[in-house]
């Protein structure tokens, strides 16, 4: 078996391979198991399974309601909050800490934002800046206190959460909900008239998946010429053909109903090239699996720990002032589930509680998840009740097998 | 920057009788009461590996951390290349080209090979974005100099054994174009194949026209493969040996002190375990 691969390494691409072949040796690796691919490069399968059986089982319970344009809309409008907690959690959880301040933050930020636009008349633009603004602040102090003081981030953001919860009662003034008037706020997370229109719809997407099959086939050419391993064809056309399915069929489907949200789309995409195609990106991860390697790297592990829980935040209010502008209104009333359903997310999705493991688009099969059962079990006419009993039954699986596969992994690493 | 090693490597053709690449003259450290170093004179010459070697608490980890900078020295002179130098940090050691690897490599686990290598100094394009392909590019040449092999420089580190994590930790003050390379206790808790190929990655650093230093408890290894052994007892600088013209024997009795055979044997189980 060993000597076929190495007679393929040799004579696929005698040319080019020629100083890979040198150093990298493929029969140097052990035959991998199944379980231990699932552990790895096929790590997000169990996840994906998962979400088709909850969709099929919904499907059939709610008796073809669930699988149709406008509720997947819905579905997708309803964890796109979710969705962007998410986003900035990963970025924390990367690091191997926590942060339970991100829903009260966010809310904060959209009070702010709510309070000048609907009290003092600030034009949107202003007021979104400087409710942005008002999270990254907080976002910093909270990272002054870790990253400098060292304290638990566990800790310092509980204290954020409560505080900020308090500071927000008082900033509204015993107002309920505060009402947003502003159409450009409302406009922003995709309600009815703000879709983008059909061509964009259609054309913005598919211009992405076109950028993306070009991006990977110059890097392919670029490999191949720099004498390096390249992949072979087979595993690159099903990731293509995979993509351009997946990100169509979406297209398709929204276009069928009322058209293509995209302002989530927009951040996960900005953050997917920041922790990948970016030195601050690939630091996060290694002050996440090392801090101590990192920090002898030269690397500012202070800077970078400030820097991710400002990053944090500021997503944070970024995903309040979506739901702020879903429901055109701001509540004095957080959303008690919403905290947990965001870092579930991320943890269900396959990011490490533990550090330095994880992508963005983990995160968008765990808030699929996540926006299923809640949407699915909605259909059903399912209590609250047991639709929390089953989120936490699926949360509590997932961390089972975060801390499972790390185990394996430490046993098998050496 | 394929021209990058092998220029250096031309430049640094072995020069055995003149000045050491590394020269330290009259280190002394205290810590309280307690004189860790005591007037110890140090010199390592291009092109050779000095096995560095001696009790616990003979001073050989402060002796490292004064090269490395990790613990400057109380007195005593640091000469590179025969110029007079100041190491006052470990910025400095860095940037005058001498790396020190420590036991336990410092590594990111979950960073595949190419990540690792590049930590904190990754190659950008213009656009600021990484520039991945010529950075595996480069892993793959330092690589093939240190004549390591792995299954993909795409591997996360974690998945390597013991042996090719010490070649990757090695590998990483080659591309920073060390000149002097500092190995604390390299073939410790590596089995017999790994100790191997670690052994052989040390001559290849020697042929590159590095200077290396080795620090090891294990004498068997220490014979294998470096050409001049120093020898440290309670601070001071004891013996020099040629590998050539010794035994094993000679080298634990001056490590231990011991002026005859006899009391070897006694000590030989924890200080001289790699004798047999």
């Amino acid at each position: 078996m060993s000597e076929m691969i190495n007679e393929k390494a040799t004579t696929a691409s005698p040319a080019t391979a020629v100083s890979a072949a040198a150093v990298e040796v493929p029969s140097y690796m052990p035959r991998q198991t199944l379980g231990q691919l699932l552990r790895g490069d096929l790590g997000f399968l169990p996840v994906l399974l998962t979400l088709v059986v909850i969709a099929i089982i919904f499907e059939f319970a709610s008796g073809g309601f669930f699988l149709i344009p406008r509720n997947l809309s819905f579905l997708v409008l309803q964890i796109a909050t979710i969705a962007t907690d998410s986003l900035g959690v990963t970025l924390v959880l990367l690091l191997g800490e926590i942060d339970l301040s991100v829903v009260a933050v966010g809310t904060l930020g959209a009070v702010v934002m709510g309070i000048l636009s609907a009290r003092f008349g600030f034009p949107a633009w202003a007021a979104i800046t400087i409710g942005i603004a008002a999270g990254a602040l907080v976002g910093f102090i909270n990272g002054l206190f870790i990253a400098v003081l060292r304290l638990p981030s566990f800790i310092v953001t509980l204290a954020a959460f409560i505080g900020y919860e308090g500071l927000l009662l008082y900033l509204l003034n015993g107002q309920a909900t505060l009402i947003i008037y502003d159409p450009f706020i409302n406009g922003i997370a995709g309600s009815p008239n703000s879709f983008l229109p059909w061509y964009l719809g259609i054309g913005l997407p598919t211009l992405a998946v076109a950028l993306y099959i070009g991006g990977v086939l110059l890097d392919q050419v670029n490999r191949r010429r720099a004498g390096l391993r390249t992949r072979p064809l087979w595993q690159l056309i099903t990731q293509m053909v995979a993509v351009v399915v997946i990100v169509e069929g979406a297209v398709v489907l929204f276009e069928n109903y009322q058209g293509v949200p995209y302002s989530t789309a927009i951040l996960f995409f900005l953050i997917w090239l920041i922790l990948t195609k970016t030195s601050f990106g690939r630091h996060i991860y290694a002050v996440g699996g090392s801090a101590e390697a990192a920090r002898r790297a030269g690397i500012n592990v202070t800077a970078i720990r400030i820097a991710v829980f400002t990053l944090c935040s500021t997503l944070a209010v970024v995903g309040g002032i979506l739901a702020a502008s879903r429901e055109t209104a701001v509540a004095s009333q957080i959303d008690p589930l919403l905290l947990l359903q965001a870092i579930g997310a991320a943890v269900i999705g396959g990011v490490s509680l533990f550090g330095g493991r994880g992508s963005v688009w983990s995160i968008i099969l765990g808030a699929l998840i996540i926006g299923s059962l809640v949407n699915g079990l909605a259909l059903l006419n399912g209590t609250q009740a047991a639709a929390e009993m089953i989120e936490g039954s699926v949360l509590l699986l997932a961390v089972t097998v975060d801390a499972v596969v790390r185990r394996a992994q430490a046993r098998t690493g050496r | 920057m394929a021209d990058n090693i092998t220029s250096t490597v031309a430049e640094m053709q072995p020069s055995p009788l003149g000045e050491p690449r590394l020269r330290l003259k009259g280190i002394n450290k205290s810590f309280g009461a307690v004189r860790a170093l005591t007037d110890v004179d140090f010199e390592v010459y291009a092109g050779e590996v000095v096995g560095l070697v001696g009790d616990n608490g003979a001073g050989k980890s402060t002796l490292i951390k004064a090269i490395s900078g990790v613990g400057p020295p109380d007195s005593g002179e640091i000469f590179l290349e025969g110029q007079p130098v100041k190491i006052t940090g470990p910025q400095v050691s860095t940037h005058l080209g001498i790396e020190t690897v420590y036991q336990d490599l410092a590594l990111c686990d979950n960073l595949d090979v190419v990540a690792n290598l590049f930590l904190g100094r990754e190659e950008r394009s213009p656009i600021r974005s990484l520039s991945e392909i010529h950075m595996e590019q480069r892993t793959l040449q330092v690589l093939r100099s240190l004549d390591v092999k792995i299954p993909s420089v795409r591997t996360p580190v974690m998945s390597l054994s013991g042996g090719q994590r010490q070649s990757i930790a090695v590998a990483k003050s080659l591309l920073r174009n060390a000149s002097v390379v500092l190995l604390d206790e390299p073939t410790a808790a590596l089995g017999v194949a790994q100790t191997r190929q670690v052994l052989h990655m040390i001559r290849r650093l020697r042929d590159q026209g590095l200077a290396v230093v080795v620090i090891s408890h294990n004498l068997a290894d220490v014979f294998e493969v470096v050409d001049r052994v120093i020898v440290l007892r309670l601070g001071k600088r004891v013996a020099t040996f040629e590998v050539k013209s010794t035994t094993p024997e000679r080298v634990v009795s001056a490590i231990t002190g011991a002026e005859f055979g006899a009391l070897m044997e006694a000590n030989g189980n924890d200080t001289a375990g790699g004798v047999e």
